[in-house]
């Protein structure tokens, strides 16, 4: 078990530091959170073209790197942190995980290299509990309505887990009438996406509900690091400030009232690294402990990423409620992160079946 | 296989060998036995130096060691304090001779050490502490008590820190000391905790005559050497326990849970859970501390992240154990709940001993986060003109004047000056180290 980075990850986690504070700052993720703009194409080309990174975890056979998921890992953490509005976590790492975990070659070679190389953006309809799936036929035409799509506006292909006479199946989207939806994090767009009598390519898997269950679980990992990005920056931000604001004639990180909740935010987020890694390692290393390790890293990273954002916010005092701020940016991101696989409860309750907790 | 791996495995065998055959509750004999066979295969004191009774071997060594005893108790409990405190304390500042004579007797297991640092009115703010050290030709004479010590009774020496110049400011006027516990004047009485058992002692000094060539360090330079003391227990406190066995562990209770046919109740399983994600946290954490140490990466003050994760988690588990057994989980004997009713028990302790998690607090906020230190209306005063233990009262009855410095006058100046350097000053909280662990 490996908990700390390699030279090597410690690498890309620099250069893809220095990458976003150079192409994506905050103010340039504020100009595009509040454009029409779905997200930032420029950031994203570069991202493609100078650092490969769309295609990190792609097989070489696909066009991509053939590096692992704790690579993506160290790409997720920084994007989480610098809050960069791209369609890295729908199409890099959503979309891509099920049509390899899929395993139609034919799918696979066909529509990831676009993938790989950032031409395509992909995104999967993560199916929501509750809600029932969109019926297909055997003709592969599509009928139902997907109510909140990641990039769903923005991307040229959706992946769709659909219902064909009673058994799951998979099919790949390009149309459907995209709504575009006001969200509460501006920089994570979605879309509701209707389907009435769609085309879609079926992607041919031998179990479409295992292959959905792994994507989703490596998309858990990939998604605790985007959150332990930013929880890490929202401490490290509170920490300077309390550090220079005075009240009471003091710093404010001199009282107990204040030191104490950053001590409190330091050990969740010292733990939630250790989880990251561990989750980031079996998901490359330790394949049949990926189950309980994403719901492991969901169910703890999604409340904690929250729990700090919203003390980062409210230790900022009244300054943190204002627009101009980017408190509200992380503490939005960490409420929609925490429910976007499904919200905790659902991780809890997957992680107690997966323990074997069952009667 | 590598050295490493050769070096492990033998470890292991030795390990197997030779605690096959130990009683379920070892007693002083058989555990001095017992680290004398380990110093004699060459597993005691395996990073110390080769001069003073170690093997000179490597971290990688001690480790491998480690890992070799991980799921095997020890009867070596009663050396821990030694072992994990006293001994790295005299390594770092001891002199030559202080580390020939006593550094070979203790990883023989030949005498047991305590440490003697807290006081009835010195708890978070051991600085504060009113033992006196009075200079008395080629001795010091100590007057004064200290309680939460482990291990009195069965100790043959202790490190203890004492004041020995009430003129200075608290911190500067504290030398620590080699002290004979079986000196005449050294009383040791059994401290009754809330367990109903006496894990502690309390140590009553009566004019007992200490050796000044026993003085470890400088004469007022006690402090320092306390901080360094105190450092080692917190690593050892929060990084040691995740060997040790946790009665409300996940497994145990979610084993009891099924036995008894509470896996059907959702909300039992939602605790169980809740279990889960705490002690696995835990776990990783201290997995991913170990990594890093192990990779050069200096740990600093991120021992006491371990030791209030550890203080939390020890009380939360035992509470979520009790809400899933019920009732029986409150009553000692029967189906195993009395180790329940133990843990809830025990647990304050460890939230309390080697500092208290609000004291964990600060030093997280001071030391690792780098936060501004809260203003420190003692620092610069006088130490016997300060509100301090049986002091306290004095200096109100007598310099009325005197008793409020705090806030206006010193406060502005700290609030000011952002005082992050002062290493040597501020809390730092000792304890006691319970026994037997």
């Amino acid at each position: 078990m490996r908990l700390i980075l390699s030279e090597e990850q410690r690498d890309l986690a620099a250069t893809v530091r220095a990458f976003l504070a150079d192409t994506a700052p905050m103010a340039r993720v504020r100009e595009i959170a509040e454009s029409d703009e779905p997200y930032d194409r420029e950031a994203w080309r570069r991202m493609a073209e100078e650092l490969g990174l769309t295609g990190l975890a792609i097989p070489e056979a696909y066009g991509g790197a053939g590096a692992g998921h704790a690579e993506v890992a160290v790409v997720m953490e920084e994007l989480g942190a610098a809050l960069t509005p791209t369609p890295y976590f729908a199409s890099a790492v959503l979309a891509a995980n099920l049509l390899l975990a899929a395993g139609d070659e034919q799918a696979a070679g066909d529509l990831l290299p676009g993938i790989a190389s950032g031409g395509t953006v992909a995104t999967f309809a993560v199916p929501l509990p509750g809600e029932p799936p969109p019926r297909a036929t055997r003709g592969g035409r599509l009928d139902g309505s997907l109510p909140c799509v990641l990039d769903g506006a923005a991307a040229d292909l959706i992946l769709v887990a659909a219902d064909l006479d009673g058994a799951p199946a998979l099919f790949a989207v390009e149309g459907g009438e995209r709504t575009p939806l006001t969200t509460l994090d501006l920089t994570r767009p979605q879309a509701r996406v209707d389907l009435d009598g769609t085309p879609g390519r079926r992607i041919a898997a031998a179990d479409p509900r295992a292959a959905v269950a792994h994507a989703l679980d490596l998309a858990a990992v990939a998604l605790a690091a985007e959150q332990l990005g930013g929880m890490r920056r929202c401490l490290d931000a509170i920490v300077e400030y309390a550090k220079l604001r005075v009240q009471f004639g003091r710093y404010i990180g001199s009282f107990q009232a204040v030191k104490h909740r950053l001590a409190d935010m330091h050990c969740t987020v010292e733990q939630a690294e250790s989880i990251v890694r561990y989750a980031a390692w079996a998901a490359d290393e330790s394949p049949e402990e990926l189950p309980v390790a994403a719901a492991f890293a969901q169910s703890f990273l999604g409340p904690a990423y929250f729990q700090v954002a919203k003390d980062h916010l409210l230790l900022h005092g009244g300054i943190g409620f204002t627009w101009e701020h980017d408190a509200h940016l992380y503490y939005k991101r960490a409420k929609t992160d925490e429910l976007l696989l499904g919200a905790p409860r659902h991780h809890r309750a997957r992680l107690a079946e997966r323990l074997g907790l069952l009667p | 296989m590598t050295d490493l791996e050769e070096y492990r495995r033998r470890a292991r065998a030795w390990l197997e060998a030779n605690t096959r055959d130990l009683p379920p509750d070892p007693d002083l004999a058989t555990a001095r036995a017992f680290m004398a066979r380990l110093h004699d295969a060459g597993y005691s004191g395996i990073t110390w130096p080769t001069a003073y009774g170690g093997q000179g071997l490597s971290a990688a060594e001690e480790r491998a060691f480690q890992q070799a005893a991980r799921d095997l108790t020890l009867p070596i409990g009663v050396f821990g304090i030694g072992l994990g405190m006293c001994g790295p304390t005299l390594l770092s500042l001891g002199t030559e001779e202080q580390k020939r004579r006593y550094l070979p007797p203790l990883l023989r297991g030949e005498e047991i050490w305590c440490q003697l640092f807290s006081e009835p009115g010195a708890g978070s703010d051991v600085a504060s502490l009113q033992t006196r050290a009075v200079r008395d030709g080629d001795c010091w004479v100590v007057n004064g008590q200290k309680v939460w010590t482990s291990v009195a009774r069965q100790a043959d020496l202790g490190l203890l820190i004492a004041r020995t110049d009430p003129d200075v400011p608290k911190h500067r006027g504290i030398t620590m000391f080699i002290v004979d516990m079986h000196a005449p004047g050294v009383t040791v009485r059994p401290l009754r905790d809330m367990t109903g058992e006496a894990h502690f002692n309390e140590v009553y000094f009566d004019d007992v005559r200490i050796p000044a060539d026993r003085v470890v360090g400088e004469v007022n330079g006690g402090w320092r050497a306390a901080v360094t003391t105190l450092l080692h227990e917190r690593v050892s406190i929060g990084t040691g326990a995740a060997r040790t066995e946790r009665p409300a562990s996940f497994a145990a209770v979610s084993r009891a849970a099924r036995e008894r046919g509470l896996l059907a109740d959702p909300a039992v399983r939602d605790r169980l859970v809740d279990l889960y994600l705490r002690e696995r946290a835990f776990d990783l954490f201290n997995a991913r501390l170990a990594q890093e140490v192990k990779a050069g990466i200096d740990p600093g003050a991120r021992g006491s992240v371990a030791k209030l994760l550890l203080a939390e988690l020890t009380l939360d588990s035992a509470g979520i154990a009790a809400e899933i057994l019920g009732p029986r989980a409150v009553a000692y004997g029967g189906h195993g709940e009395g180790r329940i009713a133990r843990a809830l028990s025990w647990a304050p302790g460890m939230a309390l001993g080697g500092g208290t998690n609000e004291i964990m607090r600060n030093i997280i906020g001071d030391r690792v986060l780098g936060l501004p230190r809260e203003p420190q209306v003692d620092r610069d005063v006088p130490f016997r003109d300060l509100k301090v233990g049986t002091q306290a009262k004095r200096a109100d009855a007598e310099r009325p004047a005197a008793k409020d410095t705090g806030g206006k006058d010193t406060g502005g100046k700290d609030a000011g000056g952002m005082d992050t350097g002062g290493k040597d000053a501020g809390e730092t909280g000792a304890g006691a180290k319970e026994a037997g662990r």
